[in-house]
């Protein structure tokens, strides 16, 4: 009996452990991937990097500043079609829904944004880049845009939820009609999960490199404009890492540690002060 | 009170024609139906999606029938496409990528549950959930100048030399290959897993641990027998939301699976996914049978995805249908 | 009492959730500038009844109230929503301010009815200020968060809120339910205060109040109104059993 206990403190002990290890590991890698960008790409950031256009192979001083730009302005054009379609629509499913149709909204929201994001870069190939016989950044951009919406849907949904429905019988009772209510109310009431949510929807498509190979493609040099193909942070870092060339190596760590650091920077700051909240 | 007639059932009805002039007047039935508008816009970009997929497909579809699925060849000079390559490397890297991710992701999230107090429970999770949040193109960069590598010098031999007997682990190393790609997927799709089984764990309620526990089982023998299969549906769930990702993964899989299609029974052989070879080729595709080919691909990662994911939905329903027991 | 007018006549008032009856044949007459309580145990529809005064049951779905209800003489269940609450106002149970200041609290109603001066509202937000009473203990913080009044300060807020549109009726649904017996003793001497200038439905938890506080009371339960009279009358010499039952104590 005595012995059978040991076993089984021992064994107690030991799974325990293990998972322990597995948590350790898990939380390891995000350290890991940080630790090598900082150490292979830290190097090769500087103020040229970060100001410079790329130079021919070999070149000295060759920088991304064009794909830098040429993120924000695909992301630009993303947000203003993608943030308000999805607003909208979140406010549709939290204030007038029905059974139904919002259930379907948002069944559909969950599939569109389980959804590859090749096969969006697919179909912003054939509505954007087919009629227009060339890739352009109107083309990126609108990809990046439909990306948004289901998740800008979703978390505008969530946060106006949150606001209790005494808040808007306030307002009603003294006269707002419906969508005064909602507008004067309920979403400045709810602004803080709406704008957490709008700034990790942008966050999580700024990362994204396959629905820009067919769409914005790439550009060494600035593409003034919506029509040209336009370089892009994540695409240029692809671009960089599977080429021969040693230079364009450390450039492609330099672009990963950039992108990195965006993405996180948005994240964590986001996440914290969420949480702040609901820990108050 | 007298004398006030009681008003009939025509009263009633008409008191609803006045209310939309109230509502056109109002302003409300505009932002109604604005909207509304934007809500269908999420139906109508996913039907408009699969139009276009099914669309822009049709002439490979009619030239190649189901032989696309189970033919083997891609050639787009000969202009014979064969999906089986495709399909085979992306269910070969996703099987992968969850035969690591879920022993390490449940292990994980029963430590983070049951184990670890709840401050750092919740600082550990909060660093894992930032790993989903890494762009995929970085685990690209990693996988090709740090995993292939190291696979190719150690990690590759060392199988070989242990496991070399069966077909899987024979053959020459590149480094990138399948191998490579699978587990580096299966780092993409653990914080998936993590997040979700500590969700459904931390929510089976404390009295059946109690319960366990009052019948003299050790803390493990509780977790392991009681908790853990209580939570099971919801961790399958967490299962197949990791194995959707990992089919629709195109970056880093593309950056370290060696890209060629070809079907082997060799874990350390190059291979392509279907997303990867979408990625590879459709910028440069000229001929138009090719570009259908690769759209056909897309159709079928598509039909994929919305199955697993079904089944994935399906099983979160039951769970909260039936409670966790089963 | 006879020279009185009536401010609002309800005839035979159902009202329905789905298929579900809550309401049975209510009538009664709210007279002007006075206060009228509703009294009667939980679950009885005083609050229901209360809401079908302002039409707030609108915003549930499947809730419909047929009957009549006059409010002078015009039919309150199909003029417009909006023109109606602009004419009867409402304080809920728990205060609940915007999440904005003080003054944009207060300026809310008045904005959203057309004023949208800046002097016009600077004295519309005073004049609500000082008839809730609470004027002398904000004028200095008009700009900062309603929140980070106490309870009692914030429900009496949401009156002036309310009063700044000037309603015609002010209901009240348990105003001070949420709050201690200090700020309840404010909020009674607050709506004694108002008595002349604005007539008051009250539904209260607490007899007591009810007997403070109104000039007449109406009893209800289980959906249907038992009695309704001059509060002196239905407290000390209560016609029906029912009322006696519950004014003494022996359920409720």
């Amino acid at each position: 009996m005595l012995r059978r206990n040991s076993w089984r403190k021992f064994v107690n002990y030991f799974m325990f452990s293990l998972t322990g290890l597995c948590a350790l590991i898990a939380v390891g890698f995000l350290f890991f991937i940080l630790g090598y960008l900082v150490w292979n790409g830290g190097s090769s950031l500087s103020w040229a990097f970060l100001t410079h256009l790329p130079t021919p192979v070999g070149e000295r001083g060759g920088g991304m500043a064009n794909a830098i730009v040429g993120s924000g302005k695909l992301l630009l054009l993303a947000s203003a079609f993608g943030i308000p379609i999805g607003f909208l629509g979140g406010v549709y499913l939290a204030e007038f829904g029905g059974r139904s149709f919002p259930f379907v909204v948002r069944y559909t929201a969950d599939l569109l944004n389980g959804v590859p994001s090749i096969l969006i870069g697919i179909f912003a190939y054939a509505v954007v880049v087919l009629p227009m016989k060339h890739f352009s950044a109107l083309a990126g951009g609108l990809a990046l845009g439909v990306m948004m919406i289901p998740i800008a849907v979703r978390s505008t949904e969530e946060a106006l939820r949150t606001v209790p429905l005494m808040l808007r019988e306030g307002a009603l009772a003294l006269g707002a009609s419906k969508w005064r209510t909602i507008a004067t109310v309920v979403v400045p009431a709810a602004r803080k999960g709406i704008v957490t949510g709008i700034i990790l929807d942008i966050a999580r498509v700024a990362g994204e490199t396959a629905p820009l190979l067919f769409t914005a493609l790439n550009n060494q040099f600035w593409s003034p404009g919506w029509n040209q193909p336009i370089a892009s942070l994540p695409v240029m870092v692809y671009t960089y890492a599977i080429s021969p060339y040693d230079d364009w190596h450390r450039q492609a760590w330099a672009g990963g540690l950039v992108l990195l650091t965006l993405v996180l920077v948005a994240n964590i700051v986001v996440r914290l002060s969420v949480s702040g909240r609901s820990a108050r | 009170m007298a004398g006030i007639p009681v008003p009939t059932r025509r009263a009633a009805a008409n008191r609803r024609a006045p209310a939309l002039i109230q509502g056109l007047r109002s302003g409300d039935t505009f932002a109604h139906l604005i909207t509304l508008f934007c809500a269908a816009s999420v139906l109508l970009l996913t039907v408009a999606l699969v139009f276009e997929l099914y669309v822009n497909s049709t002439t490979a579809q009619h030239k190649f029938g189901l032989r696309f699925l189970t033919g083997r060849t891609w050639d787009p000079v000969s202009g014979e496409f064969g999906a089986l390559p495709f399909v085979y490397g992306t269910l070969v890297t996703s099987a992968l990528a969850l035969l690591v991710a879920v022993p390490l992701g449940v292990g994980a999230a029963i430590f983070l549950s049951e184990l670890a107090p709840p401050r750092i429970s919740n600082a550990l999770t909060f660093v894992i959930e930032l790993l989903a949040a890494v762009p995929s193109v970085i685990y690209g960069l990693l996988g090709i100048f740090i995993t292939a590598p190291f696979l190719r010098q150690y990690g590759e031999p060392f199988l070989k030399r242990t496991l070399g007997f069966l077909p899987l682990f024979q053959g020459p190393m590149y480094g990138v290959g399948m191998l490579a790609a699978g587990f580096v997927l299966a780092i993409m799709v653990v914080p998936f897993v993590i997040s979700l089984s500590r969700e459904v764990l931390m929510a089976v309620p404390v009295d059946q641990r109690e319960a366990a526990l009052g019948l003299g089982a050790t803390k493990w023998e509780s977790t392991w027998q009681v908790v853990v299969p209580y939570a099971r549906l919801g961790i399958m769930a967490s299962i197949f939301l990791a194995l959707a990702r990992a089919l629709g993964e195109t970056m880093a899989v593309t950056m370290v699976i060696g890209n060629d299609p070809r079907i082997s029974s060799s874990l350390f052989a190059p291979g392509y996914s279907i997303a990867a070879v979408i990625a590879n080729e459709f910028a440069e595709a000229t001929a138009d049978l090719h570009l259908q080919a690769l759209i056909e691909l897309g159709l079928v990662l598509f039909a994929l995805t919305i199955v697993i994911n079904g089944l994935a939905r399906i099983v979160i329903i039951s769970t909260t249908q039936k409670g966790s027991r089963q | 009492m006879a020279a009185d007018d009536v401010k609002m006549r309800v005839s035979d008032l159902d009202f329905y959730y789905g298929p579900k009856q809550s309401l049975f044949r209510i009538s009664l007459q709210i007279l002007t500038n006075r206060i009228t309580a509703v009294i009667g145990p939980s679950g009885c529809g005083k609050s229901t009844f209360l809401r079908t005064l302002n039409r707030m049951y609108e915003t549930v779905p499947h809730a419909r109230a047929e009957g009549e209800i006059l409010l002078d003489n015009e039919d309150l269940l199909t003029m417009d929503a909006v023109a109606l609450r602009r004419r009867v106002g409402m304080v809920f149970q728990r205060p609940n301010p915007f999440p904005k200041s003080i003054f944009d609290n207060i300026a809310y109603g008045l904005r959203v009815n057309g004023t949208h001066s800046g002097a016009a509202l600077q004295e519309k937000v005073e004049k609500s200020l000082r008839r809730a009473a609470l004027w002398d203990e904000v004028k200095d913080q008009l700009h900062k968060s309603a929140y980070l009044l106490s309870l009692g300060q914030q429900q009496r807020l949401c009156i002036a809120r309310a009063l700044a549109v000037d309603p015609e009726v002010l209901l009240l649904d348990e105003p001070c339910s949420a709050l201690d017996p200090i700020a309840t003793a404010k909020i009674e001497e607050l709506l004694f205060s108002l008595q002349d200038q604005c007539t008051q439905i009250i539904v209260t938890h607490n007899m007591q109040q009810a007997a403070r506080v109104a000039d007449f009371t109406g009893f209800f339960l289980l959906g249907k109104l038992i009695e309704y009279n001059k509060t002196e009358i239905i407290f000390k010499t209560p016609a029906k059993k029912e009322t006696e039952d519950y004014i003494t104590g022996r359920f409720g």
